[in-house]
């Protein structure tokens, strides 16, 4: 009886306590052809080397993987796996396949495959980005430098069973095995494909792709083999691409097009919004986005913590925001707040011109000083950079902005004394899986702070790399909670040092036509943009 | 006429040479490094030296600009940084589009700036001709990429006429070849008005006008001809103003031609393709002008004659 009380007063308050989705009343219907449009070619499909926003979302739903993601959430599930365990060092991980998957060229899906797939990604041949993500492995080293074909770290005792030795330690290889470079793809069609295989792909997941016309469109259907049932709901999308976003949009709102992948110009934004049908055509989304200044640690004065911790006081963020259309909140730790371990308590710098003048003075510079301050250029980002530079004006530091096209901002980036202050608008820092760690390494600890590396900032701290690595090796699912809670102290405690100001946590934005159903988290799902497996389409 | 080909041959391999040199050379002075582009932010520094590596981009510059000739002998244009194909066939693809409203292009212009620049001239001094002169400066001076987003909005949104973007009907073509098409028109009409002017005063079309013919055979049988001998001339120079018109125009309509490939392989750091695009557009520029100069005797005599 208390167990019966229990339970029912447990789904009355869930039900209080969370506010029904607006879309909560659309029924998941099966079917449907659905048109998408974007700006710019797809570059690949192969997973080993697709890298971009764009085709990161196709490459998903085309392969499968041992593990994936509840769609709209950042949680993990089995895939292709059926069961995995971890052995108590956290060093032996064994998976069971799923029995009975084919890839889409009708040949089953075995053991091997994985372990082929792995070492494709990191095999130098294939000049893939993701090879780093791998490097837990056994054997890694020998592969990523060339000298052996196969990857000592993976065995397949029989077709359904994969072992992965480590060398270290990883909390993260569950989300390693999530991400696109692990997607499994069958060797014959590798081969068959000559060097073209991303333009040829051969996969196990919800969509074939059926036709590709380069420069015009993709058409993708759905794989009636596909090992989950009633996934994915329709039937069919189309890829437009060379779509100028502002057309794009004209033509969703004439009803031709189904989604602007691109999103909402910013000059276009509130017009739309304030639309009859405005409410239903945009959809945002949390993502793991942080947006962010980096102070070039190696170079004067911002070698000086104070003047650090002085310009993290000095930024008018609620104006950033409403620039951005409302469409981001101020952040004020790296961690953006739908990462596991962001901490909720923390309040970092407060904004307060007064304070941060005191402190530069305090730190020799009661006059300022004179600086740089790098962007991209394309709107509206220069002109959050002149709102940088007018918040920086107020407490004497002069801010030269020097726009520049993308390359040349991350080139600037990476070399070491080039660029005292980057705004990250555009390029800011998207995680690849989410897990705190993922935050750190490349952006924030002394192994991305070299030559072409993305640590702007050039901040090196070896505690703190420390208590990374050993935050990482609790790989133990009972500690994850620690680990969560220890990954959070970093970033907090990484704040006292102030190597960034970090400004914005943005959503990302996409527009949909109203026939399209489901909620905003599968349009800009967490982990893969949007997540073409579970879009619908609304009964008309 | 043979060795004037034989020539011209040689002129073009000689400036396609100077163009790749030059553009090779520029885009090594970029302060962008296309490894780290395609390696993107998660890369090792391992996996970027892979990739350079991969890519020969750790070779002297000499070397690899010898490389890439030795490659372009062999008809091969390279493989694409972020794409991972062959750019031959990203170019081969995609030219066809770029062609068709090319020509569709020239014809809007031709015929638009033609028959403007006729009316203005039979009609010298009057307020139709101080009409069209304004209307064709207008056109001039209009940018495309303006002129480009005002057609599209009055006719394929307003008035829904046309489609607003992509390929493969007659219909998706009329916006983006009478936006390309405007510019020059606009040129034509004032050259043609003046040409016409000149010849409509030559001693043979009063002769023409004296033993009665009419006016309309007096212009099109007897003045336009002679009027049309710097247009032949234009048209090739044309060319090369269409190459950096589509990139605007293929953007704005959705046009799968090679001007947009271009211009997301510029984003990318994508040297193949910027490579590739580039040298087929000079070499489009070239054989426009060699066709220009063969077709100009076939119409006026007396240059055959030399």
């Amino acid at each position: 009886m208390f167990k019966r009380w229990l339970r029912h007063s447990t789904i009355a308050m869930a039900l209080a306590l969370t506010p029904l989705p607006a879309f909560a009343q659309d029924v998941i219907k099966q079917g449907g052809d659905v048109v998408i449009t974007y700006k710019d070619d797809i570059a690949t499909l192969d997973p080993a080397v697709g890298y971009d926003w764009v085709n990161w979302s196709m490459i998903k739903s085309l392969y499968s993987r041992l593990m994936d993601y509840t769609p709209g959430t950042p949680d993990l599930i089995p895939s292709l796996a059926e069961s995995f365990t971890v052995s108590p060092d956290g060093l032996t991980y064994t998976f069971k396949l799923r029995k009975g998957v084919k890839f889409t060229n009708g040949r089953e899906l075995v053991a091997s495959d994985v372990k082929y797939s792995i070492e494709r990604a990191i095999d130098p041949k294939t000049q893939g980005p993701g090879a780093g993500f791998f490097g837990a492995i056994k054997g890694f080293d020998a592969v990523s430098g060339g000298t052996s074909p196969t990857l000592e770290g993976i065995a397949t005792p029989d077709d359904s069973t994969v072992v992965f030795t480590l060398s270290r330690p990883d909390a993260t290889f569950l989300h390693v095995l999530a991400i696109n470079f692990a997607s499994v793809v069958p060797k014959e069609a590798v081969e068959a494909a000559a060097g073209d295989f991303g333009k040829k792909p051969v996969g196990s997941g919800t969509f074939v792709l059926k036709e590709w016309t380069v420069g015009q469109r993709l058409v993708f259907e759905r794989n009636p083999d596909y090992f989950v049932k009633d996934m994915p709901h329709i039937d069919k999308f189309t890829v437009e691409v060379g779509q100028e976003p502002l057309v794009a949009l004209l033509r969703l709102q004439k009803g031709e097009v189904d989604i602007a992948g691109d999103g909402v110009p910013p000059a276009k934004f509130l017009e739309i919004k304030n639309s009859p049908e405005g409410a239903e055509i945009i959809v945002d989304g949390a993502q793991l986005h942080t947006g962010y200044i980096t102070l070039n640690t190696k170079v004067a004065p911002f070698d000086n913590v104070k003047v650090r911790q002085a310009l993290n006081m000095a930024i008018n963020k609620e104006r950033i925001t409403r620039i951005l259309n409302g469409r981001a909140t101020a952040a004020n730790q790296p961690l953006p707040p739908l990462m596991p371990g962001y901490d909720k308590t923390f309040t970092g710098y407060a904004f307060d011109v007064e304070k941060a003048k005191a402190l530069l003075a305090e730190a020799g510079f009661p006059d300022g000083f004179e600086t740089v301050l790098y962007s991209t250029n394309t709107d509206p980002q220069p002109r959050i950079a002149q709102a940088i530079q007018q918040d920086l004006a107020a407490i004497g530091v002069k801010a030269e902005v020097r726009a520049l096209a993308q390359a040349n901002v991350i080139a600037a980036g990476g070399t070491e004394g080039e660029a005292p202050m980057i705004w990250s608008g555009g390029m800011a820092w998207i995680a690849d899986f989410p897990d705190p760690s993922n935050f750190y390494g490349p952006i924030l600890g002394c192994s991305g702070a070299v030559q072409g590396g993305w640590n702007w900032s050039w901040y090196c701290n070896k505690d703190l790399d420390a208590r990374a690595i050993a935050a990482d090796s609790m790989s133990d699912p009972a500690k994850a909670a620690e680990r969560q809670a220890e990954w959070g102290k970093i970033f907090t405690d990484i704040m006292a040092d102030a190597p960034w100001i970090p400004v914005t946590n943005e959503r990302r934005v996409v527009a949909k036509s109203p026939r399209m159903g489901g909620d905003g988290d599968i349009y800009v799902d967490p982990t893969r943009v949007i997540n073409y497996d579970a879009i619908f389409v609304k009964d008309e | 006429m043979i060795f004037l080909i034989l020539r011209r041959l040689v002129q073009t391999a000689l400036i396609l040479f100077g163009v790749a040199a030059i553009t090779f050379l520029l885009l090594y002075a970029l302060p962008a490094d296309p490894a780290r582009m395609i390696a993107g932010r998660s890369a090792t520094a391992q996996t970027v030296a892979n990739i350079r590596h991969e890519l020969g981009l750790d070779q002297p510059l000499l070397s690899q600009f010898w490389n890439y000739l030795v490659g372009l002998t062999e008809g091969n244009l390279g493989r694409s940084y972020a794409q991972k194909t062959d750019v031959g066939a990203l170019i081969a693809a995609r030219l066809p589009a770029t062609l068709i409203l090319m020509a569709a292009g020239i014809f809007v212009e031709v015929a638009l700036g033609l028959i403007l620049g006729v009316i203005a001239a039979v009609r010298r001094g009057g307020p139709v001709d101080r009409l069209v002169m304004m209307a064709s400066f207008v056109g001039v001076s209009a940018p495309q990429f303006v002129a480009a987003l005002l057609l599209l909005y009055v006719f394929a949104v307003t008035l829904a006429w046309f489609p607003m973007s992509g390929f493969g009907t007659f219909a998706h073509v009329v916006l983006p070849a009478t936006t390309l098409g405007i510019l020059g028109a606009g040129w034509y009409a004032r050259m043609v008005r003046s040409a016409m002017i000149d010849v409509l005063n030559q001693d043979y079309v009063r002769t023409a006008r004296a033993k009665g013919l009419s006016s309309v055979r007096i212009v099109f049988r007897h003045a336009l001809p002679n009027a049309l001998l710097p247009v032949i001339a234009m048209i090739g120079i044309d060319i090369g103003q269409f190459m950096s018109g589509v990139v605007v125009v293929e953007a704005v309509y959705g046009w799968p031609g090679i001007g947009q490939l271009a211009w997301q392989a510029i984003q990318q750091v994508d040297i193949p393709i910027i490579m590739g695009v580039t040298l087929v557009s000079a070499l489009a520029i070239v054989i426009g002008n060699l066709v220009a100069d063969l077709i100009a005797p076939l119409i006026d005599p007396r240059i055959r004659a030399r």
